[in-house]
């Protein structure tokens, strides 16, 4: 006789689109646990779905925006920041988050980070870093280790990488975060706090590939991603964002920056009203 | 002179055109990855790391970039390639005007894929199809072995003295990206020998002297100024007039590789599959002509007067050779792997019909919009255009001037 069994639904079930789920991402990937700790961050704010837009551009970490249960927008690579701006233009009242990769924001879509950060318009940014361009099979990126082994530098990476901590705050950021897919309940923490403050907020998630970066850069296997993260990770809350950079023998995680800033959007308002003011004085 | 001999090694479209890089001496390579552009540039990051080749290889961080970075090394004298897709074409889109207007002889491989939105990416050829008037020549390649082919005639065409004109190589993504096959190679020296070290033409300095046409400290020139109404209007022209010459170098170098290859496409612009005594035609780009060529052997078999015509070189259009391939057939359709939204038709469409007006005599022609977002276009859905056009020869009448192939209604 089949056994009675009850249908309980999961926890996060409505955060979640559940017709585009299962998730592309392979075994291991830390972008479902990126997943799994945002949509936590929603649910334990108690925020209303309607007031959140999930902006993603291209990528593994791209795919995300189709998978929360929020309006949403899966953009062009590079670009999902620029979607994002003109969102919170438009309507200031909605909490616009950018989910994406360390390729898509820092890549072909540096450009649009830096002036975001610098203008400190009210969008919070997560970032994805897994150190190559998963999607695409694994390519040499901007925050690719020095030496290290990729689809396009079999022989080693021969170029700097990016500090992005330190990239965020020297740009403007009001709020910079650093933690690993190791810091599980510390990235919920910053998610939330992001979510809850004004202004640019930049949260770098360091997040393991292992289906194809852990086998070039022979790092390995998700465990072992987890272990280095583990065994190299150290908190260093408000320390100098310069000598924040990640090698193999030290990951600097923690809160960096957390200040206030007048927003764009609020400065912006503040002169449209002035100005519109000013033209109905003088009339 | 006597047909090289050559071996045969499995080479997907991608790896084909790495290949023939590899074997093309060429001085700087830089690309971002694109699918399915990618295995291009990976393939070729290998041959950098073996120390097979003696280039510089640059993972740059867009296309954009890419781009900027292969014309200025170009515009220094450096034989340069690179490599793209659907929107990494599209983010080129300004570079690709410059490098043809700076005339930079170089050389791009397309492996043609739909645009966003909504995401998709597979084959079409919209990417492409932006870029037709920026004053690049573009060659289509039919299956892996052409693309290699066609990459290796593609640096001798863009690097001619007389002409210094960038060069496309378009291959249909997936279809011949990712599709393995049996390519002829030559041997390395052969290649090497043929595209040869690249020449400058002698351009006059504002002294008057005549110096190469690259960017060099011993003898300044500068690239790419501001060129107002007073001169800019000329140097369009001349971008045409290379255009107008390029033909007879397209052929020269087609038929020279034919020579030591003993591979020819056509007549080097378009390869005419039982078009001569054929009453209904179709005509079409890329790797839809092998699918084709199939149903015409099947439709002929029946008795019936198939032909179609593959279009290789799109800039500069053949027009005579379109011309008079088509002029006196009973139908023509034209298979278009995009669409001009809004415009009658595909672009294809556009340009296939825009020479039958000067024409003879005018055969009736319609168009086949297909495979967009890489729906496949099987051979019974070129079966039913035969048909439509058998249909058409017997009335005369055409009923849709444009149709939709494959598509859900
Ligand atoms: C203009 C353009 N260029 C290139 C691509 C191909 N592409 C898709 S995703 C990607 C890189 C993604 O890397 P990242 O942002 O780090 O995300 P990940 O896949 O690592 O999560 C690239 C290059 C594209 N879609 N559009
Ligand atoms: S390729 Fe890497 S980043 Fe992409 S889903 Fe797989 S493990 Fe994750
Ligand atoms: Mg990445």
């Amino acid at each position: 006789m089949a056994e009675q069994t009850t249908q309980i639904a999961h926890p996060l079930e409505p955060f979640l689109r559940k017709t585009t789920i299962p998730h592309i991402w392979c075994p291991g990937c830390g972008d479902g646990t990126i997943l799994n700790s945002f949509v936590t961050a929603l649910k334990e704010l108690e925020v209303n779905l309607d007031k959140i837009a999930v902006i993603s551009g291209i990528g593994c970490i791209g795919r995300i925006a189709g998978y929360t249960n929020t309006d949403s927008f899966h953009t062009t690579h590079g670009r999902p920041i620029p979607f994002a701006v003109g969102v919170k233009l438009a309507n200031p009242e909605l909490n616009v988050i950018v989910i994406s990769g360390d390729g898509d924001l820092f890549a072909i879509g540096g450009n649009h980070f830096i002036h975001a950060a610098r203008r400190n318009i009210g969008i919070k940014v997560i970032c994805s870093n897994n150190f190559n361009y998963g999607m695409t099979g694994g390519q040499q990126g901007p925050t690719t280790p020095l030496a290290s082994r990729t689809a396009t530098t079999p022989f080693g990476n021969i170029e700097h990488p990016f500090n992005l901590v330190h990239l965020a705050a020297a740009s403007g950021a009001v709020y910079v975060a650093r933690w690993t897919t190791l810091h599980v309940r510390r990235m919920t923490e910053s998610i939330k706090k992001a979510i809850q403050k004004e202004g640019f907020s930049f949260i770098e998630i360091v997040s393991p590939c292992p289906e194809i970066y852990g086998k070039a850069s022979k790092i390995g296997t998700a465990m072992d991603f987890m272990n280095w993260f583990k065994k190299a990770s150290v908190i260093q809350n408000f320390s100098d964002p310069a000598q924040a950079e990640i090698t193999a023998e030290k990951i600097p995680v923690g809160e960096f920056v957390d200040v206030e800033k007048p927003t764009f959007e609020k400065l912006l308002r503040e002169m449209t009203a002035q100005a519109q003011g000013k033209v109905t004085g003088g009339a | 002179m006597a047909i090289i001999e050559q071996k045969t090694i499995p080479l997907n479209g991608d790896e084909a055109v790495a290949y023939a890089v590899k074997q093309s001496d060429v001085d700087v390579v830089a690309a971002y990855p694109i699918t399915p552009q990618t295995i291009i540039v990976e393939r070729f990051s290998e041959y950098v790391a073996n120390g097979e080749v003696d280039t510089e290889f640059v993972c740059v961080e867009s296309e954009h970039s890419a781009l900027a970075a292969s014309l200025t090394a170009s515009l220094t004298g450096a034989r340069a390639f690179t490599a793209t897709a659907s929107a990494g074409l599209a983010l080129m889109h300004e570079m690709v005007y410059v490098t043809a207007g700076c005339r930079a002889p170089v050389v791009m491989a397309v492996t043609n894929r739909a645009l966003s939105a909504p995401i998709n990416i597979h084959c079409d050829h919209s990417d492409v199809m932006a870029e037709r008037d920026s004053g690049w020549i573009q060659l289509w390649a039919e299956n892996a072995q052409e693309v290699y082919d066609s990459i290796i005639q593609a640096f001798r065409i863009a690097e001619h003295p007389d002409l210094m004109t960038p060069v496309m190589v378009n291959l249909d993504g997936f279809f011949l990206s990712h599709t393995l096959e049996n390519v002829q190679v030559l041997p390395d020296n052969v290649v090497r020998k043929f595209v040869g070290i690249r020449q400058y033409p002698l351009v006059s300095d504002t002294q008057g002297k005549k110096v190469p046409f690259k960017l060099d400290p011993d003898f300044p020139l500068t690239m790419g100024p501001l060129d107002l109404p007073d001169y800019y209007f000329e140097h369009k022209r001349q971008q045409e007039e290379a255009m107008h010459i390029a033909p007879k170098i397209i052929k020269q170098v087609h038929d020279e590789y034919a020579k030591l290859s003993g591979r020819s496409y056509g007549n080097g612009f378009v390869d005419a599959y039982n078009v001569d005594d054929a009453e209904i035609v179709t005509v079409c780009l890329g790797s839809t002509a092998g699918t084709t060529k199939t149903v015409v052997d099947q439709l002929r078999s029946k008795g019936i007067k198939a032909g179609v015509l593959r279009v290789r070189t799109l800039r500069p259009l053949p027009v005579e050779d379109i011309m008079r391939a088509l002029e006196n057939k009973k139908a023509v359709a034209v298979l278009d792997r995009s669409n001009s939204v809004g415009g009658q038709g595909g672009p294809f469409f556009h340009e296939i019909r825009h020479v039958l007006y000067g024409a003879q005599s005018h055969p009736p022609i319609v168009d086949y919009v297909y495979g967009l977002g890489g729906r496949d276009m099987p051979p019974a859905l070129i079966q039913n255009i035969y048909k439509d056009l058998e249909e058409i020869a017997k009335t005369g009448k055409v009923k849709n001037l444009v149709q939709f192939a494959g598509v859900r209604e």
